[in-house]
């Protein structure tokens, strides 16, 4: 699997030799590959005319692309804001919660990431064939889509460590831009400038993937809040900044502690951990139907509903799974 | 009929081929399966619609949609044969005696003894013994012992001391169908009573002492409390409607002491109509979040699921928190009262929430107060306008509170599924017939077995790993927030989308977590049976100083597999649209790909070994109580108990 940003083909069709050569080298002989274009065909077409565009099918023949657009920027920090307001309006009856609910669009997003991270994944698993993710910049739904596939994938990212490892490559390292997407959350009546919760839509499918599948994460809900947590607000170094030079420049490894190695504490460690958690050596595939996909409570709902009675019950999974 | 094709209803492409077999009581399709021979029984009580399609070039479909919510698509090659099919199945799906029940012919092979044993399991008797009855203010009446005064209550009720048999008769002519005020619930903590009853039939200004009384006598049946809450669980204009049929609701003028109350719950028309729309739902193909949002919305399910919670929740706060008596009644008490004194009794006390409770709460407020089992869920052809989801809606509601309160009930999910089934299968007798009287006249318990007893011998798939008796949340009153908390109705994909194996996930926290509590406790007691042989060895060989122990390791691993990961699952059609993936050809147009649909040949295969089947008990009878899950009597579910779980905790 592989990621960039869009070709600038432009509005008079460039082509760029060294990038057909690199996508050339990536398949054999009479393999194909996929594009997924995290853009709507329409979307992608138009960006030629400011300079961006796609693979003409001319240029990169062994590669088929497939259009699966995934909201991102305003909308879906809009999404996202509507959302949280709806959880806390207290005034909605039942009978136009479900309405409310839909107009957010949150659950449509959740659904299109987990269905394209899944396309991207049967791609590799199914039919063996690279894949190639980009949007625009490929800094957002790309990354959303590559390292969502990689949890469906590859058990080694499932593991604690593995996942961490996940967030720093697939997220840090490639240059997500913590921060200007987490500048602000969903209660901030601050103009809106370049925010954008991607970091929280990923935690999202990662937690409906935890909920179809209990046992196959090794990490727990606790874990995806804290990361939430931490985008927006750290006491940690990890989210800062907007890619790695930028981080290099502020001289944040010299200056700032790890998240990740307060959480590998011992102490803290295991207050991350699911206690159901069995290692699964195979692809976890999630149902995108509607009914599968609920909403994140755990997140949504957290200083609205009391836990109580769901923690107490984790605590008793996690006794009988502890064998005391 | 052969070659007839099985469709699956979430992947379009995947279709078995068989035999299609009808039988006196069952619909079964074989799988021509090589190693499998996967089978597919339905029961005609099930059935709930037979659809015939428009002819296609591949046969003639025939869609079936069951009560229990399964659904089978089949199709049939001969258009002939489709339509002789057609018409057995509605001929079959319509009885017209109790006889033709599969109940009468059920046979687990027990004996006279353990059938009558099965049917003695709950005793209503010993139920308001433990509830504290009779005492000083509640007695046992036989005024209704031959159902001269109401042919819909049981023979015995239980009223206030000071309501003599006169003023129970009076009161009774006052109420519609003669269904008078008689206690449902008592809480000997307060003495606050939940009673129930039918509507009066006050009209515009009737009025009728005897029944001014009947509710009095309620009221000094609470010393703590000087008025009784009344509760109309109807909307108010359904009501008033009803006053100018001469019946209607009591007026506050006429009853000393009350504090009446609307609560606004619909009818069983509208209740019927919101589950069709919402099945409606659960049948497009593809649908997207907002179709699916929309659609479950326009149909109101969760809006009146949350009106009946509703309802309890404010039944048991009376009773708990103002220890107040309170009088529930509808139009004929037999439907929304039902569900209303249930929620409320099951919020109210522990015990209903225990596996056994359960059963003697059901028995209780549906079965000996006269729900209509027979009109409500079609055991025998009748007026399909009678027919309506009330239980089913009671049994959501008791899911909607095991979500909110995963460590309060010693049952799980599959309970309650395997109870909704059986009250459409009609394999037992409990849920015959309209009334107790109508079950004696038939003599249900000499010639059918009862569903309890049949649970409770397989209560080990039903228990909750979760609860334990001494925890704080089974103790006492739930208390279900009332406000905000829309969020907190789900949809029931366990139930409504129960055969749709795509929709679950194949790992089962709840069987995972029971294996685990076995086999806990299991070590344990191999732990206390060697430290106790360790005792005795070291106080045999004080002196012998070679004494050696062996100790358990406590910490040891349990070596469990998390239930079948090779099961897992296999990736659906993650695109919007159905287009058939396009060949293999890399050369195509610069146009957006059509969706991208995998074929399912060589995936692993999501189907559980079929060959442990339950317990066989013989003869052709028991083998319609096949089923893979080992659990006994339930009808096919395409695979084992994995696919049933739905017990996820948010």
């Amino acid at each position: 699997m592989l990621r960039s940003s869009q070709p600038l083909t432009g509005p008079n069709r460039k082509r760029c030799r060294e990038d057909e050569m690199l996508l050339g080298m990536v398949l054999d002989e009479g393999e194909r590959g996929f594009i997924i274009d995290t853009r709507s065909a329409q979307a992608a077409k138009q960006a030629r005319m400011t300079g961006g565009g796609t693979e003409p099918k001319s240029s990169y023949p062994q590669w088929r692309r497939l259009h699966r657009p995934l909201e991102r920027g305003r909308p879906l920090q809009e999404s996202f804001i509507k959302l949280v307001e709806a959880c806390n309006d207290t005034s909605i009856n039942m009978d136009r919660w479900l309405s409310r609910l839909e107009s957010c669009r949150w659950l449509n997003h959740v659904k299109a990431a987990l269905s394209t991270a899944c396309l991207a994944a049967q791609c590799m698993d199914r039919e063996e064939a690279s894949v190639l993710v980009h949007g625009t910049e490929g800094t957002d739904t790309t990354l959303l889509v590559t390292a969502l596939a990689q949890v469906i994938l590859d058990p080694s990212c499932r593991t604690l460590t593995g996942f961490q490892g996940l967030l720093e490559r697939e997220w840090i390292e490639a240059g997500h831009p913590f921060h200007l997407r987490c500048a602000h959350s969903a209660y901030s009546h601050a103009r809106l400038k370049q925010e954008a919760p991607l970091f929280l839509l990923f935690l999202d499918c990662v937690w409906q993937l935890s909920r179809q599948f209990p046992f196959s994460l090794e990490f727990s809900e606790r874990l995806l809040l804290t990361l939430f947590d931490n985008a927006y607000a750290s006491a940690y170094g990890t989210f800062l900044c907007n890619n790695e030079k930028e981080r290099c420049l502020c001289k944040v490894k010299e200056n700032t502690h790890s998240l990740w190695a307060w959480l590998s504490q011992p102490g803290e460690k295991k207050k991350y951990l699911n206690p159901l958690y069995s290692h699964n050596a195979l692809v976890i595939w999630p149902s995108v139907e509607p009914q599968s996909i609920q909403l994140w409570q755990g997140l949504f709902l957290r200083w609205i509903r009391s836990s109580q009675y769901l923690d107490e019950a984790w605590a008793e999974i996690q006794r009988l799974a502890e064998g005391s | 009929v052969e070659n007839v094709r099985l469709l699956d209803r979430l992947s379009s492409r995947k279709a078995a081929l068989g035999t299609l077999y009808l039988t006196a009581t069952h619909v079964i399709f074989v799988e021509n399966g090589s190693e499998t021979r996967k089978e597919t029984w339905v029961l005609h009580s099930q059935i709930s619609s037979i659809e015939k399609q428009a002819t296609t070039a591949t046969g003639c479909p025939l869609l079936i949609r069951c009560k229990n919510f399964q659904i089978m698509q089949l199709v049939i090659p001969q258009e002939r044969d489709c339509h002789d099919v057609y018409i057995s199945l509605i001929r079959l799906t319509r009885p017209v005696k109790y006889e033709e029940l599969y109940c009468f012919s059920f046979n687990p092979k027990l004996d006279k003894e353990e059938r009558e044993q099965g049917w003695k399991l709950v005793n209503l008797n010993d139920e308001y013994n433990r509830m504290g009855i009779p005492n000083n203010y509640w007695q046992i009446s036989d005024v209704n012992r031959d159902y001269g005064v109401c042919d819909s209550y049981p023979t015995e009720v239980y009223v206030p001391k000071s309501a003599t048999a006169h003023i129970i008769v009076g009161s009774s002519k006052f109420r519609s169908r003669r269904r008078f005020p008689a206690l449902s619930y008592y809480c000997k903590d307060n003495n606050a009573s939940i009673c129930r009853s039918s509507q009066p039939l006050s009209g515009f200004s009737a009025r009728c002492l005897e029944d001014e009384q009947m509710l009095q006598a309620i009221r000094k049946a609470n010393p703590g409390s000087d008025f009784i809450y009344v509760v109309d669980t109807r909307p108010k204009l359904n009501a008033m409607a009803n006053r100018a049929a001469g019946k209607g609701y009591e007026n506050e003028d006429n009853y000393s002491n009350i504090k009446f109350q609307f609560i606004g719950i619909e009818n069983i028309h509208v209740m019927r109509n919101s589950l069709q729309k919402m099945l409606e739902v659960c049948e497009l193909k593809s649908p997207s979040m907002s179709d699916f949002l929309w659609g479950l919305e326009n149909s109101g399910w969760l809006k009146h699921i949350k009106a009946i919670m509703d309802a309890g929740i404010f039944i048991a706060k009376a009773v708990a928190e103002e220890g107040v008596s309170v009088l529930v009644h509808c139009s004929d008490g037999w439907d929304r009262t039902a569900q209303v004194c249930s929620v409320a009794s099951l919020l109210l006390d522990p015990y209903y929430r225990t596996m056994k409770g359960f059963m003697v709460l059901i028995e209780k407020d549906w079965v000996s107060f006269g729900h209509k089992f027979n009109h409500r869920y079609g055991n025998l052809d009748g007026d399909p306008k009678e027919i309506s989801p009330v239980i089913d809606q009671f049994i959501e509601c008791v899911w909607q509170l095991m979500e909110q309160f995963p460590c309060a009930f010693e049952f799980n999910e599959r309970f309650l599924i395997h109870i909704q089934h059986h009250i459409y299968s009609c394999q037992f007798g409990n849920f015959l017939c309209n009334s107790q009287k109508e079950r004696r006249e038939l003599k249900i318990q000499e010639r059918t077995y009862s569903l309890w007893a049949h649970l409770w011998k397989n209560r080990a798939d039903y228990l909750n790993p979760l609860y334990r008796s001494d925890h704080s949340q089974t103790q006492g009153t739930l208390r279900p927030q009332m406000a905000p908390c829309n969020f907190l109705y789900k949809f029931w994909s366990g139930m409504y989308n129960r055969f749709e194996k795509g929709l679950h996930p194949r790992q089962s926290v709840t069987d995972y977590l029971m294996a685990v509590k076995e086999e806990t406790q299991q070590l344990e007691e191999e732990l206390e049976v060697l430290r106790e042989r360790l005792v005795n060895l070291q106080k045999s060989q004080l002196t012998d100083n070679k004494v050696k122990s062996k100790q358990q390791d406590q910490s040891k691993q349990l070596g469990l597999s998390t239930s079948n990961n090779s099961l897992a699952n296999t990736p659906q059609e993650y695109s919007n649209d159905l287009k058939s993936f396009p060949s293999r050809s890399p050369s195509q147009g610069d146009e957006e790909d059509s969706a991208l649909i995998l074929t399912q040949d060589n995936l692993k295969s999501s189907d559980p070994d079929l060959s442990a089947n339950s317990d066989q008990e013989s003869g052709v009878e028991d083998l319609s109580c096949r089923s893979p899950s080992g659990g006994g009597c339930l009808p096919s579910e395409d695979s084992g108990k994995d696919s049933d779980e739905a017990l996820f905790l948010a």
